[in-house]
């Protein structure tokens, strides 16, 4: 079955009944993409097809054939997407593992409006679960990466007693890897 | 609690097995090719280029402890952070945590405790093997000797030398040097300590490289699931597989003393052969349970005060001090099973051979799970090696061992490395949930309105009968991780404060803030009732109960100032405040609060937080913390709740298991007050005052007092009717 992978032509030995999620993991060993719940009901397997983000867990392959997949390895060449530097200024992860669905639904959220407001954000973000609780500072790195916020790093108002982050922290910028 | 614990009480059900365990600095090591990296102790290593690698002991599930525990050995080693490279502790009993006997065990909010001093030491020791060796080498009084980050100095003749130089001459002696705790910084010489490095593992999980268990792949390896029967402690009676291996994908299915397994090429296939089974079960010790009944049933208990429970803690007689008081005050409390919810279901992998097992794992107790392998396998715990992952959320969850057993048990009946991925509806299903409790209290006042007399009683089934029967016996029963938080910080003269086991068959576990997810709950409401029942504000009757402790008081006052304490909220809101002291970290919290009196749904718009945990390592991160630990608390107030009918549970995903979402969250204001104590706990600090500011806020706007975990629509218009 043929499709493209972060930007490759990938040819994968799948069923058209399997389901995106467990190829992109199993067969194509991109694991970034994770599975919490597998019923729609996370987020965690936040993908991008032709673009829009979409729940890979509910995505059967003969859905995807010719189409653009992209994980959270592909969302940049570089990996060094805005939303992943913020992400990384406002160190919003906690145990990081909602954060890939995370960061694949908040940049489909850009790239239609790359000004969203609090209220866009939420509602945007809000089939995305994080047990860990950082629900907040993924609205500070959006807002961020977006480029609403002011010098002090925060949006009015801003009660933290925390400084922002260097924007030169030490985000990782080697390649992704890709399906071979 | 008093009780001091010894490793070997956390061995439960290990005989033979005699480590004796202190955290020792001076382990032998291998000797050094010359040139090579210096290894200056079983923590720290210094390349010839000057990069410093530091083992972290604790496993990384999110509480920033992969950075905050190296920050520390760094900051007594004046090392130069952006020079330091973190590694993952191995298996080996010189990185257990004294705070658990010595064990390779993480939660409780026990890492910087536990940790905080032999990692200081640890550091302070490797910078001491730095300037013995400088001194030789110079032939300078190592007196003469100090360090900037990553530089030996001798003042008194200009010299400097780079920590990775050192190392091209120096030598690890064959006795470590001693250091003691006169040798460590004192705490106006911190330059990491307090400053908030940036996390070393985000970089990998923003990039969605960072490989947790579920991603862990061994060569040959096989997938794998099982299914459990409907009730907890099944067991398979009679197994019809013959549809299940028609399935393609699927292997093998293999019965288990808890389930069979399902063992194929992929999850797909796997969950596909688990549907395809039919089985019947033996029935086991959970059958009949039903959550209901159980609520009713130990709240009569925790009321019937004939009933005597184990004594946690006895002071003067508060039983007679309630006799002769001027006034009295009770009240019941009841809370419900909940379930951990971590984001990565559980998994393992095992490679089981004739007489080894090798088994990575997302696991927050390596210690435990070897034992509990060794023991299934029947082989000595040194032939079984476990690869601490990294966790997609613990919350205690991943203290167990049962995930592990499957994989292990299925790869010795296939002969192949076997990954075992949990489903979320089997997670949702047969974990062991926070066990259900009732408590009882009673206060008394005298006739100055003092408050002189205090009875605790609480009720509910044992955690540790089960997951450590050596610790539940030397603790004679008063089971820590259930009752946790009845301790108090206020002032009462006359206190009883008894635990009552009762036991329905159904085994339960350990959860983020366990006990004072509950205890805390009932106290700070039954506070705050008292307070209100005397016309006095909440705020001023808990600094007044707490005039001895400037610790616990400073966190009050400023939380208050913060918050507006006094200003009036707009109509409809309303301010409820507690007050926790667990885990020897200070929080006072404020949550402003709504309902929806048509509906019963409470909303939680703001909480403000001022947390006082001593010396604050990593402060952003301690606020990462209770900002996530708040979240988990209010959804964990409002709405969780395990409902269990005749054994079965009812819940089986998130559509009926749902946790707080983004537009539910409220705002979250914390504040950090960095103090000279040694370091407390924090990964579960932030939960316990939640649900009682809450329920206390509810008070103010409805006169109703909420005395049910989950404050439940259901249960909001039921109080509201009364
Ligand atoms: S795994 Fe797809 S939404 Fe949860
Ligand atoms: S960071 Fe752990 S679930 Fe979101």
């Amino acid at each position: 079955m043929k499709l493209s992978v972060n930007g490759s032509q990938v040819d994968v030995a799948a069923a058209p009944d399997e389901t995106l999620l467990w190829v992109l993991r199993e067969k194509l060993k991109l694991t970034g993409t994770k599975f919490g719940c597998g019923m729609a009901q996370c987020g965690a397997c936040t993908v991008h097809i032709d673009g829009k983000a979409a729940r890979a867990c509910q995505v059967r392959m003969a859905a995807v054939e010719g189409k653009k997949v992209t994980t959270i390895e592909g969302l940049l060449p570089d990996g060094n997407h805005p939303l992943q530097r913020a992400w990384i200024e406002e160190q919003v992860l906690q145990c990081g593992y909602c954060q890939s669905g995370q960061i694949m639904q908040a940049a489909a959220l850009l790239r239609e409006t790359p000004r969203p407001t609090k209220a866009q954000i939420v509602q945007h973000m809000n089939g995305n679960l994080c047990r860990c609780g950082t629900h907040g500072r993924i609205v500070r790195a959006i807002q961020r990466a977006a480029g609403g916020l002011g010098s002090s790093g925060c949006v009015a108002p801003c009660s933290k007693a925390v400084s922002p982050w260097p924007r030169n922290s030490r985000a990782a910028t080697s390649s992704p890897a890709r399906p071979a | 609690m008093a009780t001091k614990l010894s490793r070997r009480h956390f061995l439960a059900g290990t005989a033979g097995l005699t480590l004796g365990f202190t955290v020792d600095l001076r382990l032998p090591r291998s000797a050094r090719a010359q040139g090579g990296p210096l290894k200056a102790n079983v923590w720290v290593t210094i390349a010839p280029d000057g990069t410093v690698t530091i083992v972290a002991p604790s496993v990384e599930m999110g509480q920033g402890s992969m950075t905050g525990m190296p920050v520390i050995v760094a900051e007594e080693l004046d090392a130069d952070w952006a020079k330091v490279k973190v590694v993952p502790a191995p298996m080996n009993r010189a990185y257990g945590n004294p705070g658990f006997g010595g064990l390779q065990v993480t939660g409780a909010s026990r890492s910087t405790p536990g940790f905080w001093m032999p990692l200081r030491l640890a550091g302070a020791q490797a910078r001491r093997v730095l300037l013995d060796a400088v001194a030789a080498e110079w032939k300078v009084p190592v007196a003469e000797l100090t360090t900037e980050p990553h530089v030996v100095v001798h003042a008194p003749s200009a010299r400097r030398i780079g920590y990775g130089d050192v190392t091209k001459f120096a030598k690890v002696p064959a006795q470590l040097p001693n250091v003691t705790a006169a040798d460590l910084k004192k705490s106006d010489q911190f330059r990491l300590i307090g400053k908030s490095l940036p996390r070393v593992e985000l970089p990998d999980k923003v990039m969605g490289r960072a490989k947790f268990g579920i991603d862990a792949e061994v060569p040959d390896m096989v997938i794998a699931t099982v299914l459990r029967g409907p009730s907890q402690g099944d067991a398979p009676d009679r197994v019809d597989d013959g549809a299940a291996k028609q399935v393609p994908g699927v292997g093998a299915v293999v019965p288990l003393p808890w389930g069979v397994g399902v063992v194929g090429s992929g999850y797909e296939a796997v969950q596909k052969g688990k549907a395809a089974l039919k089985v019947t079960w033996k029935k086991g010790k959970a059958a009949g349970y039903d959550s209901e009944r159980v609520r009713g049933d130990y709240a009569g208990v925790a009321a019937s005060l004939s009933k005597k429970g184990v004594v946690a803690h006895e002071q003067g007689n508060a039983p007679r001090a309630l006799g002769t008081a001027a006034r009295t005050f009770e009240a019941a409390y009841v809370s419900d099973h909940v379930y951990h919810a971590t984001m990565e279901p559980m998994n393992a992998v095992a490679r089981v051979t004739a007489d080894t097992a090798e088994v990575w794992v997302p696991t927050q107790a390596p210690s435990i799970n070897q034992l509990a392998v060794a023991g299934a396998l029947k082989i000595p715990p040194e032939k079984v090696t476990i690869h601490p992952q990294l966790i997609g959320g613990g919350f205690g969850r991943r203290l167990e061992n049962d995930f592990v057993l499957d994989a292990v048990m299925l790869s010795k009946a296939v002969g192949k490395p076997v990954k075992v991925i949990w489903a979320r509806e089997e997670d949702v299903k047969h974990t062991k949930y926070r066990p259900l409790v009732a408590q009882y209290l009673r206060a008394g006042l005298d006739e100055n309105g003092n408050l002189s007399a205090w009875h605790h009683r609480i009720v509910g089934a044992s955690i540790y009968a089960r997951f450590n029967p050596r610790l539940f016996e030397a603790l004679k029963g008063a089971d820590t991780p259930v009752i946790e938080g009845y301790e108090l910080s206020y002032a009462v003269g006359n206190q009883l404060q008894e635990y009552l086991r009762e036991e329905r068959g159904l085994d339960v576990g350990l959860w983020r803030s366990v006990g004072p997810g509950y205890t805390k709950f009932a106290i700070e409401s039954f506070v705050d009732e008292i307070a209100r029942g005397q016309r006095i504000d909440p705020l001023q009757f808990r600094l007044r109960l707490l005039a001895h402790n400037p610790r616990a008081g400073a966190v009050i006052r400023r939380v208050a100032d913060w918050a507006e304490w006094d200003r009036k909220r707009p109509a409809g809101r309303a301010l409820g405040i507690a007050f926790s002291d667990t885990w020897r970290s200070y929080i006072a919290s404020i949550a402003e609060v709504s309902l929806d009196k048509k509906t019963g749904v409470i909303r939680v718009h703001e909480v403000w937080s001022v947390v006082d945990p001593g010396v604050a390592i990593q402060p952003d991160n301690i606020v990462a913390q209770i900002e996530g630990a708040t979240t988990f608390g209010v959804s964990a107030a409002l709405r969780e709740r395990v409902v269990i009918e005749d054994g079965v549970v009812k819940n089986s995903d998130f559509h009926d298991y749902p946790l707080l979402r983004m537009s539910e969250a409220p705002e979250i204001n914390v504040r950090v007050v960095s103090t000279n104590n040694a370091p407390g706990g924090i990964g579960e600090v932030g939960l316990p005052p939640v649900a009682p500011a809450i329920g206390n806020a509810i008070f103010v706007l409805t006169g109703k007092r909420l005395r049910s975990l989950p404050m439940s629509p259901d249960r909001v218009m039921a109080a509201l009717r009364t």
